[in-house]
């Protein structure tokens, strides 16, 4: 059974039965499949209009949880979401950021989600939907761990929505071993506020691929604070990385990914400062 | 079920398949539109990749009830709709982008959505805008070239008079299908009424297993109509690329030796084979320890995987001149190192594909393969038919590389088809090729090297062990290719180089551009740097100095004589060298406070062409049809490297006629003469000489038919040859003459086979007739911090004898050096890890830079107008070139490949302390 409703409520009042699978950009649902066929129902949500497009707004903005990466890409929006457009060109390829929904990538919780570096550092909220209503989760409680999130049968992810709390320049590295089509060894997301003296007055950073889920490093960001914007990468120590538990994979060792992370905040860090000079 | 309405290519269409199914299989199954390919079903390669509304998207991640409502264009809707894909065909065609032609039209399909926007794209934007689609056979390179000069008209090809095809850089003449998008690969055709298979496979890398209740399964699934196992196969279930080595079992009988390895097949209706769940297959699996390195494999008390062959030890090779211990002895400096690499995956884009249908008592099969006639032969023996029985039909192949040499689909296709008495087809998933197609072998190399004060070589001791795996496949070749080039295109007057093909429960290696030879030369060419560096010489002087002379003997007592080019190929480079280590060098000085380093290397390489001291004769046939054009057997089975247009060329030249009216017939094997296999770089030399031989024949009798000389002139037409000879003119009315029983006024047939020598028991002898040589210079940037390493740009001189085809031969240096970056930098296979092109990476378009070529002709006499291999040469300099760039950079040495980030950082860290 294909399910294409063309409202919410029908969408979720299909959900309620077991045993639906969710599809949007399926750039993960068809590839975890592997040779499989979709077996029982499919409930495709890419024909919401609810579900499409980002609002800005005076107080946050809205991402729709049927919003692909090209959307992110091509839609103005301030500074703070550098980061999350600069993980969106590194998003697989043009192919997959054209279907690949934003949401999805939360929803499907892989450590090495690009997404999730950069919205975990603008603060951004889950907003979940079910016959049962509506709740909000924090992005950091929403992943649990590998590919486990807290979205409950039956639930949608309708929004991301990201309180407008930081307004400064952020930047975002994802490293890999090819150019293109790359999945990370380790990325960092990081955005400056600077106070009225020109020092940093709020700083945000988030590792991922170095953790079942991505970690905001937050020692470092109160580290930062009162810094000046040039000596914000060398305030970052060892310490600062000790909320990270990297593995040994094919991509690379746990000694080169907190090494290459600690690497990478630093830069990151530098390349937001750098974000004032403009 | 409702229908899914959309525009497709401009008409409105009701598809009828499931709307959950993919895109790409209702695009390719419901509307026969097969230019869109399917590389991986996981987003990974691009070459599915259509138009949705106007966007490029990977038809595999779509689900077709998705695109109610939507506008999609595929390449064969664009071809016939836009300018500007039409332009980007030409472009293609003219730069030589095309080679195997798989990835092509996700090529022109990303491209187009750049151009409709860009007309003139920078490099940049190229990249940016088809770097969603992988490619292994070009280096990347001509298809950004292409894709930048197409906003501008592409001039009119001028095709080549008589007797100036060779050197000429000719377009693909089988090229127009592969930007249209109409080139039938193994996946792209099967009969209406096909039934399709699929195999079962070991999850394990060794277990004993059982069948359960078969007769159930197949009653409990309405659809299937056999379960087929080892029992099935009425002739030997065995088969293997050498015969005397044949150890592979079509269906493994009680123990699987590797994980991947097909112990059963369903066959049934397609819907039902597809949609089938294989985890309640009736089989129980006995997991047995497995061997899964060379030294437990080699352990005195490891279970013999095969029994007969003692120690696990498949072959030896060895080549011995002079007395290494001795030499090594007048050395004043010796050098000595391990080196390690890994399973390296062939990742053709193409996925091994094919179908076999029974006709009477004859078996066709139509495949992907790069060895029709040896494919025949094996499917004969497994069926217990003869070979005449059983009829190869060779698809077009989307990439080789070495492993299409070996069968995948055709056993089972074959045998089901024979036994069912139905059309039966096969198309193995990416996972499944990654499990069961063979590798490049890995190898624990260990080498000395010593050296005079006044910088000559003296001795080499060269020791290699090679992971060949649970079966024999190409093991016995690279044992035996290996020693013999062990002294690299170097003379060495004292060498002793050791070998063995070691099985153990891994995916079986086999034959990868190369044969072992890329290995050897990424631990020896390290070693020659060292030495340079050693003894105070620079690294492109000691190598121009040691350089084996055509009045040289080489490691196995060949003396060439004649086109031995080594020497202009260092020379070659010589300019650049200094140029580019002198940039290097202030670029480090510049940012001695940063954390980029930049570096320059240098590898040689030589390789010979064809068998080692083995037979391996191609013939070709070629007839004079009544309409007065030339029809070409073409058996040299075209894999992408262009055997189709450089075999033309060689016989429009030897023949005397414009390459324009020769017809190419394929590698059918019913009606075209063994070339042999695609392999060892011998097409162009081997096949290339048998063309050459069968035109000079059919000219010879044209010209006796016409009683001139040899130096007439030939002019071909519609119903006539006319034979020009000073004021003579003679006619020769075609039609008057009688046909032979293929049809032809006039034929020729041609064999050739290398003059070559056996190898004594020191390994002395003639190997090859002919030796190709090159030599690279990489230019490389490390960063210190993250131990990433960017080839910043690579100079690859190489003696291709006689460049027939320039451009082809430039896309052949492209496409090797990039795999040989990917062998540097980021390919591994872990059997079992990782069986996808997400987790297994190969370069992207991004990752290759421009490249700069130098074509010595030091002409082989033996070959066609003097021309040599170039397909595995290309390969063979460019990851010791990056290594000794790295070094030269970083000042660390990795003795294991590929140089990842983890590894090189964590070299450049052990260094600092």
């Amino acid at each position: 059974m294909f399910l294409r409703p063309r409202t919410l409520r029908e969408a979720v009042e299909a959900l309620a039965a077991p045993g639906v699978g969710i599809l949007a950009g399926g750039t993960d649902f068809f590839p975890a499949l592997g040779e499989r066929k979709p077996a029982g129902a499919v409930l495709d949500l890419t024909a919401i209009p609810e579900l499409r497009g980002i609002e800005i707004g005076p107080e946050r903005i809205r991402i729709g949880a049927a919003a692909s990466w090209t959307e992110v890409i091509r839609t103005p929006l301030p500074r703070a979401f550098d980061a999350l457009k600069a993980a969106a060109r590194e998003v697989g390829s043009v192919q997959i950021q054209n279907r690949a929904t934003v949401a999805g990538n939360l929803c499907n919780a892989s450590p090495a989600a690009d997404g999730v570096p950069p919205l975990l550092a603008l603060d951004a909220e889950i907003e979940l939907l079910s016959v049962r209503g509506e709740r909000r989760v924090p992005l950091g409680s929403f992943i649990t761990g590998n590919r486990k999130t807290v979205r409950a049968p039956g639930e949608i992810v309708t929004a991301i929505l990201v309180p407008r709390t930081i307004e400064g320049p952020s930047s975002f590295l994802k490293l890999g071993a090819r150019r293109y089509l790359v999945i990370s060894i380790a990325m960092v997301a990081a955005i400056l506020e600077a106070d009225t003296t020109g020092r940093v007055g709020q700083a945000r950073v988030a590792v991922g691929s170095c953790s079942p889920v991505a970690r905001r490093l937050a020692q470092l960001e109160r580290d930062l604070v009162g810094a000046g914007l040039e000596e914000v990468g060398a305030r970052v120590e060892p310490r600062h990385l000790d909320v990270l538990s990297p593995i040994d994979d094919l991509r690379g060792t746990a000694e080169y990914r907190r090494d290459a992370a600690r690497t990478l905040v630093a830069r990151a860090l530098e390349a937001a400062a750098g974000g004032f000079l403009q | 079920m409702s229908a899914t309405r959309f525009t497709l290519n401009g008409g409105e269409v009701e598809a009828r398949s499931a709307p959950a199914a993919r895109l790409t299989q209702v695009l390719r199954e419901e509307f026969g539109l097969t230019g869109t390919k399917v590389g991986c079903d996981a987003g990974d390669c691009g070459a599915c990749t259509v138009l949705l509304d106007g966007e490029p998207v990977c038809a595999c991640l779509t689900a077709v009830g998705q695109v109610e409502g939507a506008r999609v264009e595929t390449i064969e809707g664009l071809g016939r709709a836009s300018e500007v894909t039409r332009r980007l065909q030409e472009s293609f065609l003219a730069h030589g982008a095309a080679q195997c032609g798989i990835c092509t039209p996700g090529m022109l399909v990303a491209a187009t959505h750049l151009l409709e926007r860009t007309p003139h794209p920078t490099e940049q934007e190229a990249m940016d805008a088809i770097g969603g689609v992988l490619c292994r056979c070009t280096g990347y390179r001509k298809i950004v070239a292409a894709v930048c000069a197409a906003g501008t008209p592409v001039p009119h090809e001028e095709t080549p008079t008589a007797g100036a095809a060779v050197g000429a850089r000719l377009r693909r003449l089988d090229g127009r299908r592969k930007v249209e998008g109409t080139d039938i690969f193994g996946a792209d055709e099967a009969p209406p009424d096909c039934l399709l298979l699929r195999a079962v496979r070991s999850p394990y890398h060794r277990a004993r297993f059982r069948f359960g209740d078969l007769e159930g399964f197949l009653k409990a699934h309405p659809g299937i109509h056999r379960v087929l196992t080892a029992r099935d196969v009425p002739g030997v279930n065995c088969y293997g690329v050498i015969p005397p080595f044949a150890d592979q079992p079509v269906f493994a009988v009680e123990e699987a030796r590797f994980r991947g390895e097909a112990v059963a097949a369903v066959v049934g209706e397609s819907a039902a084979v597809e949609a089938l769940d294989l985890a309640p297959f009736p089989v129980e699996w006995q997991e047995l320890p497995p061997l899964t390195t060379m030294d437990a494999a080699l352990a005195d008390d490891a279970p013999l995987i095969h029994p007969g062959r003692p120690q696990n030890v498949l072959t030896r090779g060895r080549v011995v001149r002079g007395d290494v211990e001795a030499g090594l002895a007048q050395a004043d400096l010796v050098v000595e190192s391990r080196f390690e690499t890994g399973f390296i995956e062939h990742a053709y884009i193409e996925p091994e594909a094919g179908f076999a249908r029974r006709v009477g008592d004859r078996i066709e099969v139509q495949v992907s393969t790069q060895a029709p006639h040896h494919h025949r032969d094996d499917i004969a023996k497994i069926l217990g038919i003869s070979p005449e029985a059983v009829r190869i039909l060779p698809t077009a192949v989307g990439g080789g590389f070495g492993s299409k040499l070996d069968m995948s689909v055709q056993p089972f296709v074959a045998l089901a088809a024979w036994l069912l008495r139905r059309p039966v087809r096969m198309v193995w998933s990416r996972p499944e090729s990654m499990m069961a197609s063979t590798k490049r072998h890995p190898a624990r190399m260990r080498s000395r090297i010593g050296a005079t004060r006044d910088g000559r070589l003296v001795a080499i001791d060269f020791e290699a062990d090679f992971n060949t795996g649970a079966y024999s496949s190409w093991g016995p070749t690279v044992a035996n290719r290996v020693p013999v080039h062990a002294s690299g295109p170097y003379y060495v007057p004292h060498c002793r180089a050791r070998s063995r093909a070691i099985h153990t429960n891994l995916v079986p290696a086999g034959a990868f551009r190369g044969f072992g030879v890329p290995q050897l030369t990424l631990a020896q060419e390290q070693l020659m740097d060292e030495l340079a560096e050693k003894l105070g010489m620079d690294a492109l002087e000691f190598r121009i100095l040691n350089a084996l002379r055509p009045d040289q003997p080489t490691a196995t007592g060949q003396v060439l004589g004649a086109g031995c080019g080594i020497r202009q190929c260092f020379e070659a480079l010589r300019p650049q060298w200094r140029k580019r280590r002198e940039a290097a060098r202030r670029f480090n000085e510049q940012n001695a406070a940063g954390v980029l380093r930049r570096g320059v290397g240098l590898a040689g390489m030589w390789y010979g062409c064809g068998n080692t001291s083995m037979p391996n004769p191609s013939t070709m046939r070629v007839g004079l049809k009544a309409n007065g054009r030339i029809a070409l057997h073409q058996g040299a089975v075209d894999i992408g490297q262009g055997s189709n247009t450089v075999i033309a060329q060689i016989l429009a030249d030897a023949l005397g006629a414009p390459i324009g009216c020769i017809d190419l017939l394929p590698a059918d094997t019913d009606i075209t003469p063994d070339c042999g296999k695609t392999s060892a770089s011998r097409q162009t030399f081997v096949s290339g000489k048998a063309a050459e031989l069968a035109g000079r024949q059919l000219r010879a009798e044209i010209l006796r038919q016409a009683n001139a000389g040899e130096g007439a002139r030939l002019s071909f037409e519609e119903g006539r040859v006319t034979v020009q000879e000073g004021d003579h003119e003679r006619v020769l009315w075609l039609e008057s003459l009688p046909l032979d029983a293929r049809g032809y006024v006039l034929s020729a047939e041609a064999t050739f086979d290398p003059p070559t020598t056996p190898l004594d028991a020191d390994g002395q002898g003639d190997p090859y007739a002919v030796y190709g040589f090159g030599a690279h210079l990489a230019e490389v940037e490390v960063d210190l911090e993250l131990g990433t390493t960017k080839l910043i740009g690579l100079i690859a001189a190489h003696d291709v004898g006689r460049a027939v085809n320039p451009m082809l031969i430039e896309g052949q240096i492209e496409g090797g050096a990039a795999q040989g970056l990917g062998m540097a930098l980021m390919e591994e296979f872990i059997p079992g890890r990782g069986e996808n092109l997400h987790d297994y990476l190969i370069p992207s378009a991004g990752d290759m830079p421009k490249i700069e070529f130098v074509l010595i002709e030091d002409a082989a006499p033996v070959g066609p107008f003097g021309a040599k291999g170039i397909g595995e040469q290309a390969l063979i300099p460019t990851a010791p070139a990056i290594f000794n760039a790295i070094y030269d950079a970083a000042g660390v040495r990795l003795r294991r490949a590929p140089a990842t980030p983890d590894r090189l950082r964590a070299a450049i860290k052990a260094l600092a302390r």
